[in-house]
């Protein structure tokens, strides 16, 4: 029994890190690229859609997880779609009731997670074949790795864009503002460019 | 006159000013998955243009004409996806029907479009921009697909070339084509502010 516990213990572990590094959604799976390029511009609606995508992943992967053994394999998609549809109006209504300024900068990017791969791929790869505490470890996992994505992806975009983090000014005055960065080249090629990094430090570490 | 002077501009800005996977960033994962070929690019193309038109008219018709007069605006994503769902399923089954060549060419693509966010996408700017005319509706979102198609074939004859380069290992596969788009995005940022 003792052993049991050991063995999920670990599973739950590993679970967990893989959404962080090793099945990192952007960066190894390539999920969900719309969300990223687009609120990407500054740190705080980056962490808001983060925030939001972790809300709706852990509510649709413990809802397809309760009724995985109900599940007709042709109507699946469809299931997910609407269980996912059916929370990203909550987290959407949610934003505009409390936060009717950043509900304005994401825009149609809140309901566009209803299309986000990330929650969909997690539904269909995850939840309906693990139990509940499997699925909702991924979901969190996925969710904070999506997230810090988002973050360090806006961080870059944002300091660069505006020599601001978190509105904060921190770069010397003497800093040109790069404005290339907030529009959508930036977003292109600063993700290329993070995506080229990603890979040599992974090479690296695999020679090791 | 006038009316055709709408349609006429809003059309180019659809396809060009405000394309939609260079500045509003949609259906970029169809963009970096199946832009290796010209001709896969060019179907997958005709296949979103084709059920984007159908999906925008018709989402379109359901906002105005159910969802608006019985006040339930709030079930309006959930309606949309169905509608979308609905329309991949409706163009699938018609053309494997009718069309058999075609369907063998467009293969995978016909259901993976039901998740390519260009379509919910537009759907939900055409609502955001407070269309409220159904002609109009029906060229912005003919415009899109267009647009789409456009983007995605410029970006596979660059990669069907870009094969042929010296690319750094690291970049090799998804880094160098985001990068490319960066530089079409630049490109096509030359265009913005010509029409609203």
């Amino acid at each position: 029994m003792a052993n049991d516990t050991k063995v999920a213990a670990g599973l739950y572990k590993q679970t967990l890190l893989a959404g962080l590094w090793r099945e990192n959604p952007v960066f190894r799976l390539l999920l969900g690229m719309c969300p990223t390029l687009a609120v990407t511009a500054a740190v705080k609606p980056a962490l808001t859609m983060g925030l939001s995508v972790i809300f709706v992943l852990l509510c649709s992967n413990i809802v397809v997880s309760l009724m995985r053994n109900l599940l007709k394999p042709h109507l699946r998609i469809l299931m997910f779609t609407l269980t996912i549809a059916t929370f990203v109006t909550i987290a959407d209504l949610f934003l505009k009731a409390f936060t009717p300024v950043m509900s304005e900068t994401l825009g149609p990017y809140v309901p566009l997670i209803i299309v986000n791969c990330i929650i969909i791929c997690r539904a269909e790869a995850c939840a309906s074949k693990n139990n509940l505490i499997v699925s909702i470890i991924d979901a969190l996992g996925m969710g904070v790795g999506f997230t810090l994505t988002l973050c360090v992806l806006a961080g870059i975009r944002e300091l660069l864009s505006t020599g601001e983090i978190f509105e904060v000014p921190v770069m010397p005055d003497a800093f040109v503002p790069w404005v290339a960065m907030s529009m959508p080249v930036g977003a292109f090629i600063t993700l290329g460019l993070l995506l080229g990094l990603v890979n040599i430090i992974s090479k690296k570490k695999r020679k090791t | 006159m006038d009316t055709l002077n709408i349609l006429i501009m809003g059309f180019i800005s659809i396809v060009i000013v405000n394309n939609l996977v260079f500045t509003k960033f949609l259906g970029i994962c169809p963009y970096l998955g199946v832009s290796g070929r010209i001709d896969m690019a060019f179907g997958m193309g005709m296949a979103v243009t084709f059920v984007v038109t159908l999906s925008g008219t018709l989402t379109w018709m359901i906002d105005h004409w159910v969802l608006m007069k019985l006040g339930l605006e709030v079930t309006r994503y959930v309606c949309f996806i169905l509608v979308i769902a609905g329309a991949v399923q409706l163009v699938e089954m018609y053309v494997r029907k009718f069309f058999p060549s075609l369907y063998e060419s467009f293969g995978i693509f016909l259901p993976l479009i039901t998740t390519n966010c260009a379509i919910l996408g537009l759907c939900l700017f055409i609502n955001l921009w407070e269309i409220d005319n159904l002609l109009e509706a029906v060229v912005l979102s003919f415009g899109a697909g267009i647009g789409f198609t456009m983007a995605i074939c410029i970006m596979a004859g660059i990669r069907e070339n870009l094969n042929l380069a010296d690319v750094p290992d690291c970049l090799k596969g998804a880094p160098i084509t985001l990068i490319t788009a960066g530089i079409l995005a630049l490109a096509f940022m030359g265009f913005a502010g010509m029409i609203r």
